[in-house]
């Protein structure tokens, strides 16, 4: 782990400035997205889906101290194993990891 | 600011990406050989694919006074099928030696698959028996992290692959320490929705250093931007990075890594960069 406290060349009141308003709209879209969920059609339980699941524990590191929150988020999405798939189970990536012990 | 956009999937977009590139300040790019979206059938599809990378393209960046390079392979989202992936391999050699050719790319894994990595591991060993120089895709989303560890472990066991001919691309915040702490170079792709921001790019350079990395747009026929480059360029001024770092980036480093292939020659680089662009190194 190298330089990971080299710092953004602005200082903290203009980063505040330029990135605030970006960030902030940010933020209202994932509280509207898991309000979204919670009127779903079906009444489902969103805790059921588990890239719900995943997106809620790694919007908990936001609020943890840095450095590195990205990181931390991105492990958090991340699939933990070790070794390769036996046989391909779907072309694409869901974002988030299943443990479903298929196809590991 | 001229800029070289290492990462580009032509085929995919229409002339008016080109101008906008040429307007934009792209003088050179390259283009890895990628899905189409659906499966092939045959590998004489792939044929026709090499040609149209190698005759075509070249010749419709040419009218904007862009050099197109590109490199080929069979795409990992196709790296399943093993049968098919020996019959590609089988016709690659003959194209290596084209003028535009830089390498073998972009290879890697899609779902971390044992037949993917048995893929990956014939193309290596192509590229090696060739002296090419190979461009890496790294997985998506979840599938990112596990797959870098297993690309890497993978290139690592030929003993006579030196990493700084290595292009390690699609790199996050959770994947770039392991990329450049083993010696491969680094891209970092500029999207809208997945890899990653204008921003979070230039904050990995400012935690990382610029050495080693270049951005790139990967644009191709999904949700992606042909001038996400020239954006970054606006995003670091925004943070005043000096426009020597900003030039480092965006078009100092592509020339160092692809300098390497004997067939990249930069014409109006030797106008604009302090000596021989070939002698041109990284700092690491």
């Amino acid at each position: 782990m190298k330089n990971i406290d080299s710092r953004c060349p602005l200082p903290l009141r203009r980063i505040v400035d330029e990135y605030f308003a970006e960030s902030r709209n940010k933020m209202l879209e994932l509280g509207a997205f898991f309000d979204r969920l919670d009127r779903a059609g079906d009444a489902a339980d969103p805790d059921e889906e588990f890239r719900v699941v995943a997106l809620k524990r790694a919007a908990g590191v936001l609020l943890e101290p840095g450095p590195q929150r990205v990181k931390r988020m991105a492990l958090l999405l991340s699939d933990p194993t070790e070794e390769p798939r036996e046989y391909l189970d779907r072309k694409a990536a869901w974002g988030a990891y299943a443990d479903t012990g298929e196809g590991i | 600011m001229d800029y070289i956009e290492p990462h580009a999937h032509m085929i995919s977009r229409t002339t008016d990406d080109y101008q906008q590139m040429a307007l934009t300040g792209c003088v050179a790019l390259s283009e890895p050989a990628f899905w189409a979206g659906w499966d092939r059938q045959s590998a004489d599809s792939f044929e026709d694919y090499f040609r149209q990378l190698t005759e075509f393209e070249p010749t419709r960046a040419a009218q904007f006074g862009i050099q197109h390079y590109t490199w080929l392979c069979l795409n990992p989202k196709e790296g399943e099928n093993r049968d098919m992936a020996r019959q590609v391999l089988a016709r690659i050699p003959k194209f290596l030696q084209r003028p535009n050719v830089l390498g073998i790319g972009e290879i890697g894994l899609n779902r971390n698959t044992l037949r993917e990595m048995e893929t990956l591991r014939d193309h290596i060993a192509l590229a090696l028996e060739h002296g090419s120089m190979i461009l890496i895709h790294t997985p998506h989303l979840e599938d990112k992290y596990k797959g870098t560890k297993l690309i890497i472990r993978t290139l690592q066991s030929f003993q006579n692959l030196d990493p700084r001919r290595v292009m390690i691309d699609h790199a996050e915040e959770h994947t770039i320490e392991m990329i450049r702490d083993n010696g491969f170079r680094c891209g970092l792709t500029l999207y809208p929705n997945t890899k990653v921001s204008l921003a979070r790019a230039a904050d990995i350079i400012e935690m990382h250093s610029a050495e080693g990395i270049y951005v790139n747009s990967a644009c191709d026929w999904g949700f992606s931007v042909p001038v996400a480059i020239p954006q970054f360029i606006l995003e670091m001024r925004r943070r005043k990075h000096s426009e020597a770092t900003i030039r480092k980036v965006v078009y100092e480093n592509p020339i160092a890594f692809f300098s390497q292939a004997s067939n990249f020659y930069l014409s109006r680089a030797c106008e604009s960069v302090p000596g021989n662009v070939k002698e041109l190194a990284y700092v690491d």
